[in-house]
């Protein structure tokens, strides 16, 4: 047969046989039923799946960003508390320093006023030893030497009795000076 | 009659597996046989009877074409539960051609076309868009080499529920006469020119959307094939049948050449055919739905 004969007035434009016409439809309506209820499922279920993932990756990227993000803040937040106790501690030092010290002045202060102290005294007491032995040498001598320029010896007990109390008196008046 | 030429026996060939437009019963009964002689011509006794004698159940259900539908169909099916086994988050490579494929019309066409709510077209566009092109590519490959949707029967019933679909849809949506409001008077036309406008709005889109749905894709296959059929049968003929005349044979071979290149110009139109097909469903539907028209 001719293809453009066809059956009709219509040439190849009606179906030689109908059947044709409803098994495409029983054929669409099954490859329609088979798509809609086993592969779109199937496919849309791996999408959701798929998104889950991804959206999951990113929140735990999240997560994890902000968990540094903490232990910076926590870190820092150490550091500066260490930078503090550490000025604290400089400080206490400085302080403590400044306590011996002081302490240690104070100590040698009277330590010098002391030994300053004593050698006075012992100053004072040599110096009075001194003119006690120069007051009976001058004594001595005094009359050694009056005995000489008058001619005899003046060396009984009353004259020394009166050197003595010459003496006294010259250092009474040596003293009122 | 003498010696047939190769490709007038594959024109006309009335078994299965070969490109005749003829649709030929695959267990044909003793009265088709009777009826269809290879050679010869019926007397008129025997005419008459044919033609009023009811037709055998098996010779018009399980011809050739139908069988090639369904092996389609059945092609169809296998594909879409093999490529959609056990999909996983990091697709394998044959799901991936699932999902392609799944893809392009999931979301080239129904999303971009339809919009909200277009999940539930998904499995029409995707099942009719499959179906389509496996039949269609039967129309350039070997065992068939039939394009199953130039016979018209089948296309006219893809066209019609593609009818259903989109008015029910409107219907759904808008209820019968708002509906029917919507699709023939467009917004903002004044009075007197919504006369001329009405009529063709009603005309154009309840009459006329099926047909060239149809058509265009029926006529495509039914013109490219028989454009491959008249390349090579012409073209096997002048190269073969024709003697003394090497013009012709040499015209002949180069036809037959040709013939590969408006293969591969089947192949686009195979592929064409199905996506206008599944697209404009897609456009009808949201036209069904939009808002505005």
């Amino acid at each position: 047969m001719n293809p453009l004969e066809g059956q009709g007035p219509l040439g190849p434009l009606l179906p030689s046989h109908w059947s044709e016409f409803i098994v495409g439809l029983v054929l669409f309506a099954i490859i329609y039923m088979v798509v809609w209820k086993v592969v779109m499922p199937r496919f849309e279920t791996m999408y959701t799946d798929r998104a889950d993932e991804i959206r999951g990756g990113i929140e735990r990227a999240e997560q994890a960003q902000d968990e540094a993000a903490k232990a910076l803040a926590v870190y820092k937040e150490k550091l500066a508390n260490a930078d503090d106790e550490a000025a604290k501690i400089r400080d206490a030092a400085k302080a403590t320093g400044a306590q011996i010290e002081a302490e240690s002045r104070a100590k040698a202060e009277e330590e010098a006023s002391r030994i300053v102290n004593s050698a006075r005294v012992q100053v004072e007491a040599e110096k009075n030893l001194a003119m006690e032995d120069l007051r009976k040498d001058v004594g001595s001598m005094a009359t050694t030497l009056a005995g000489k320029i008058l001619g005899e010896n003046l060396d009984d007990s009353s004259v020394k009795k009166t050197v003595d109390s010459f003496i006294s008196s010259l250092g009474k008046e040596t003293a009122k000076k | 009659m003498g010696i047939r030429p190769l490709g007038l026996t594959l024109f006309e060939a009335p078994t299965f597996g070969v490109s005749g437009f003829d649709s030929s019963p695959v267990f044909p009964s003793q009265q088709w046989l009777d009826c269809h002689p290879h050679t010869g011509e019926l007397t008129a006794e025997v005419k008459r009877i044919c033609e009023t004698a009811p037709p055998v159940w098996s010779d018009i259900w399980v011809t050739n074409h139908i069988l090639q539908a369904i092996i389609g169909a059945t092609l169809v099916i296998v594909f879409w539960l093999f490529v959609s086994h056990k999909p996983k988050v990091v697709p394998t490579k044959r799901q991936w051609v699932g999902e392609w494929l799944y893809n392009m019309i999931r979301n080239g066409v129904a999303r971009d076309m339809i919009g909200d709510g277009y999940q539930k077209f998904v499995p029409w566009l995707v099942a009719m868009f499959t179906f389509i092109i496996v039949n269609n590519l039967f129309g350039s490959f070997f065992i068939f080499m039939f394009p199953t949707f130039s016979k018209v029967g089948f296309v006219w019933g893809f066209a019609i529920i593609t009818w259903i679909l989109y008015n029910a849809v409107g219907i759904k949506k808008w209820g019968v006469l708002q509906y029917f409001k919507r699709m023939t008077v467009p917004e903002g036309v004044p009075g007197p020119i919504l006369l001329m406008v009405a009529p063709l709005e009603l005309i154009s889109n309840f009459f006329m959307r099926p047909i060239t749905l149809a058509l265009r894709l029926f006529a495509n296959l039914f013109a490219g094939h028989l454009l491959v059929m008249i390349f090579v049968v012409g073209g096997t003929y002048l190269l073969t049948e024709v003697k003394n005349n090497l013009f012709y044979n040499v015209a002949g071979g180069v036809t037959v050449l040709f013939s590969f290149a408006i293969f591969a110009l089947e192949l686009l139109v195979a592929y064409l055919q199905a996506y206008i097909f599944v697209v404009l469903t897609a456009q009808y539907v949201a036209s069904a739905q939009a808002e505005t028209h």
